[in-house]
């Protein structure tokens, strides 16, 4: 399947390119190229643009975020969303009433995951946000279980992740006006589930693997 | 509103001037002469380099020659567009620097908004206000609009953590990168009188010297640097090759002085004090990477690091050189 990349898109990589002014660092093994899953910290309305914008052209043509619907669901957002970045709009209120019992798994969160595995198909990666939320940026909140039960129901894709720093400070929460400072984007070596991990311990390594590589201050 | 227009016959009257300003191209032709001898120098000192530590320190040097043919490139592609070319560039300069300065230093989320009329409201006044030549106005905007202006919207943001830290923070950032900067093109609106159409070249005297000073005193002092002269502050800077490069600089400043309104000596007491402050500059600005852990402001520049790492003497030399012809040589 050949990818389709909206004329748009180009343009917008490159303006967030500029407005981020990010650098990327390659920490550990170069991933093999092949189907991934991103996964990274969450700060800023910014964040999956520039992660996306900073993959390499060919990569990014077959690379979608994963976001949520009802942010995503009006107007140019919806544009840009279905036409430019081909997103992968969940719904969060589905989750949120499965888990509080309000529906059963196969309609809630489930039904997420086999979205999400189903827009992997066979060659294209995902670029997810496991907090499910947007953080200050001081700390990463736990995990969500869904980047578990993602790469459980697809092995062979590579779980690649990524902390994103400054973004915080460019687009914090609440604001709409960005100020353009230097953002620091690090790609990590690929992880996968072992075999016999549970859930707890799985979600609790993979945020440490986006955790360490925030840049250490050499002072 | 009726300045804009003025602004742009101005702007194609320097145009025509500066393309029939004989000695604006022999100091183009000097550095241009300047750069091909040091791409020559690079090329064979790399084929002679024999240990891999020299070929690491040739591979550097010939990265920051190519850098330097691009601003150089660059820098005179504006200067003869004109005011408005040079303008844009240095506007252009001082939000890249100022952007590299903030991310930096620590800010928190209650300065966003701050920092938003940082970048897109005070800087492009700064220099709106230099292109339209209301000395008056661009010469207190920072240091006592901004001043009250910075702290008060702080204060409205309602954080009280490190307050005044943030407050002086970002104050310092505007006065280095807008303020100071914006000084090198103000020097194409004063008036000197029998220099008309000719500032541009004062411009570029204050470029050239500056940055001479800076890439003489790298290579004194790594021909003959000893004795180091704040070695917590900056490892590099030695007593040989400051006063082997504030020297020669001097030199090379005073047998420009046909290029400039000054007599020779004139040409170089100017100079000498442009190379004092652009070592002060640097010696500053080592002193924030030091305090922020790091070594470079940004990487940009191939093998100089960021923006603000190639005009940290410029942001000092400036200013002062600026006030220095204003007060002895405007009438």
């Amino acid at each position: 399947m050949t990818a389709r990349v909206h004329p748009v898109a180009g343009i917008i990589a490159a303006l967030a390119r500029a407005v981020s002014g990010v650098q990327v660092r390659r920490v550990g093994d170069k991933p093999s190229g092949s189907q991934s899953i991103y996964f990274a910290n969450h700060t800023s309305h910014l964040d999956f643009v520039v992660l996306w914008s900073a993959l390499p052209s060919e990569v990014r043509a077959r690379t979608r975020p994963v976001a949520a619907k009802d942010y995503w669901s009006t107007g140019i957002k919806l544009f840009l969303a279905q036409s430019v970045f081909r997103a992968v709009l969940v719904d969060r209120k589905r989750i949120a009433s499965q888990e509080a019992g309000e529906i059963r798994p196969h309609a809630g969160a489930f039904a997420v995951i086999d979205q999400m595995a189903e827009a992997l198909g066979e060659t294209d990666s995902l670029i997810i946000f496991p907090e499910g939320t947007r953080g200050s940026g001081e700390t990463v909140a736990p995990f969500r279980s869904g980047l578990f039960h993602l790469a459980k129901k697809r092995p062979q894709v590579e779980l690649v992740p990524v902390y994103l720093e400054n973004l915080n400070r460019i687009l914090p929460k609440g604001e709409i006006l960005p100020v353009p400072l230097v953002s620091l984007l690090t790609f990590g070596p690929p992880l996968r589930v072992g075999e016999t991990e549970d859930k707890n311990a799985f979600l609790e390594r993979a945020r440490a693997a986006v955790c360490d590589l925030r840049r250490k201050k050499e002072v | 509103m009726d300045l804009l227009p003025t602004v742009g016959m101005e702007g194609t009257r320097d145009f025509a001037s500066g393309m029939r300003d004989a000695k604006l191209f022999w100091l183009f032709g000097g550095v241009l002469a300047l750069l091909v001898v040091a791409t020559l120098v690079g090329w064979l000192m790399r084929r002679s380099a024999k240990t891999d530590a020299a070929r690491a320190v040739t591979d550097n040097l010939n990265a920051r020659t190519r850098a330097w043919w691009k601003m150089s490139a660059i820098f005179a592609a504006t200067l003869l567009v004109g005011r408005a070319g040079t303008l844009a560039l240095f506007g252009l300069l001082s939000l890249l620097a100022l952007r590299e300065y903030v991310t930096l230093v620590p800010t928190r989320r209650g300065d966003h908004r701050t920092l938003f009329w940082s970048f897109f409201i005070i800087t492009p006044l700064q220099y709106y206000l230099v292109a339209i030549g209301w000395y008056g106005f661009f010469s207190i905007l920072i240091p006592v609009f901004a001043f009250v202006f910075v702290p008060t919207r702080i204060a409205l943001a309602g954080d009280t953590e490190h307050f005044l830290e943030r407050a002086a923070k970002i104050q310092f950032g505007l006065m280095i990168c807008a303020y100071c900067l914006s000084h090198a093109p103000a020097l194409l609106i004063l008036q000197i009188p029998g220099f008309a159409g000719h500032n541009a070249r004062l411009l570029l005297f204050l470029v050239l010297i500056d940055q001479m000073s800076d890439v003489l005193q790298y290579v004194w002092g790594k021909l003959l640097g000893r004795h180091k002269i704040a070695p917590a502050v900056s490892p590099n800077k030695t007593w040989e090759g400051f006063l082997g490069g504030v020297l020669t600089a001097t030199l090379l400043g005073a047998g420009l002085w046909w290029a400039t309104p000054f007599t020779p000596w004139q040409a170089a007491g100017m100079s000498f004090v442009i190379c004092l402050l652009g070592f002060a500059g640097g010696l500053v600005m080592s002193g924030i990477k030091r305090d922020a852990g790091v070594k470079d402001f940004g990487a940009v520049i191939e093998g100089h690091g960021g923006i603000l790492d190639r005009i940290d003497s410029l942001c000092f030399a400036a200013p002062i050189f600026f006030h220095l012809v204003r007060y002895f040589f405007v009438a």
